[in-house]
C-alpha cells in the first residue's frame, strides 16, 4: 500500500518562494498568472493492508515530522 | 563550568562554538556525537550552526528527532541553560523548546555579514555582561532566518519579554531596513519562558576574539560562566 502526503504552506504564511515561482512564470511570457504557492509530496511505501490502520500511521508521521504544524498542513492519500 | 557541544553530520560551527567555550572556561567542551543518547553532567549545552542532517525535510526538522536531542530537551526541562546559535536556534524550534519556526528568508538569499543587534535584556544568564538597548555587532551566514510565528504566540512572546535581539540599525533603531531576512518584528534570537533556552540566528562564537575582527560575542560567554560556575 502507497500513501502520499501533500504538504503546503498554511494560508497566511508568506512563500517567497512560490512568488518567485511566479514572477518567474510571469517573465516566460505566461500571463494571467495569480498567487502560486510552493509544497512538497512525500511518497511513502507501508507494509500494510489496512487502510485506516494505514492512515493513522501516516497521520502520526506527519504530526511527529513530516510537516512542521505551525506552518503547514497536510493532506494525505492512500492509494491501496 | 563545563560545557557541551552536540555534532551532527553536516555541523560545521562545532569546533568555532568549542573554541569559544575553551577560551572563555579554560577547558574543552565534551563534544557529544548525534547518535549519543546520554550526556556526562554539564552546565551548558550548546547546539551549534551548520547545516544537519543536510536540512532534509526542512531545516533543523531530522536533527531534532535525534538520540541526542530527546537528552538535550530533558536537560533543558530539568533547566540547564542551552544555547542554540543558527542551524541551532531551527533545531532548537523543531525540538519545540523554543516557539515559531525559521523560514527561508523572505529575498530568498543565503545573507552573510555582520549586522547590527539590540540587546533586549541583561536579566538573564546569556546578557548579563551587555547593557539592556546595547547595540552589538555579530555576523550572520543563513538562508532560513525568517523567524515566524502566528500572531497569539508572537503577542506572547513579547508579552513576556521572550526576545533576546532584534536586528537593527548601527544607532539602535529597529527598522525594517535593518532587517536581513524578514523576521517577524526584527527578532534575531529569542529565549524560552523560563529564560533557559537561548536561540539567535546571529554568530556570538565567530566575534569572541579581537583576532577576528571583533569581540562583541565574547561578553556571552563571559556571562554564561559568572552564572554558571
Amino acid at each position: 500500500m502507497k500513501a502520499r502526503v501533500h504538504i503546503t504552506l498554511k494560508s497566511g504564511v508568506l512563500d517567497p518562494q512560490g512568488k518567485a515561482i511566479g514572477h518567474a512564470l510571469s517573465s516566460l511570457g505566461f500571463t494571467g498568472i495569480g498567487e502560486v504557492r510552493q509544497g512538497k509530496v512525500i511518497e511513502i511505501e507501508l507494509a500494510e493492508s489496512d487502510p485506516a490502520t494505514a492512515r493513522a500511521s501516516i497521520e502520526a508521521m506527519c504530526t511527529k515530522l513530516l510537516a512542521n504544524i505551525v506552518i503547514e498542513n497536510y493532506t494525505i492519500a492512500i492509494d491501496a | 563550568m563545563q560545557a557541551a557541544v552536540v555534532v551532527f553530520p553536516g555541523s560545521n560551527c562545532d569546533r568555532d562554538a568549542a573554541v569559544a567555550l575553551a577560551e572563555a572556561t579554560g577547558r574543552p567542551p565534551y563534544l557529544a556525537w548525534h547518535r549519543d543518547s546520554a550526556l556526562p553532567a554539564v552546565d551548558l549545552i550548546v547546539i551549534p550552526g551548520g547545516f544537519a542532517y543536510g536540512d532534509y525535510l526542512r531545516a533543523g526538522a531530522m536533527a531534532a528527532r535525534s538520540p541526542v536531542m530527546r537528552e538535550v530537551v530533558a536537560r533543558a526541562g530539568r533547566g540547564t541553560p542551552i544555547l542554540a546559535i543558527c542551524n541551532g536556534f531551527q533545531v532548537a524550534t523543531e525540538a519545540g523548546l523554543l516557539p515559531g519556526v525559521l523560514m527561508r528568508n523572505a529575498d530568498l538569499r543565503f545573507v552573510c555579514r555582520d549586522v547590527h543587534l539590540k540587546v533586549e535584556s541583561d536579566k538573564t544568564p546569556f546578557t548579563a555582561h551587555y547593557r539592556p538597548g546595547q547595540v552589538i555587532r555579530i555576523p550572520i551566514a543563513h538562508a532560513e532566518g525568517n523567524y515566524f510565528a502566528d500572531a497569539a504566540t508572537l503577542a506572547e512572546i513579547e508579552a513576556r519579554g521572550q526576545v533576546a535581539f532584534r536586528y537593527c540599525a548601527a544607532d539602535g533603531a529597529v527598522t525594517a531596513a535593518a532587517n536581513p531576512n524578514g523576521s517577524q518584528h526584527n527578532i534575531a534570537g529569542l529565549f524560552n519562558r523560563a529564560r533557559t533556552v537561548l536561540g539567535m540566528m546571529p554568530h556570538p562564537e565567530r566575534l569572541a576574539d579581537p583576532l577576528l575582527g571583533g569581540s562583541d560575542g565574547k561578553a556571552m560567554f563571559t556571562s554564561l560562566i559568572a552564572a554558571l560556575s
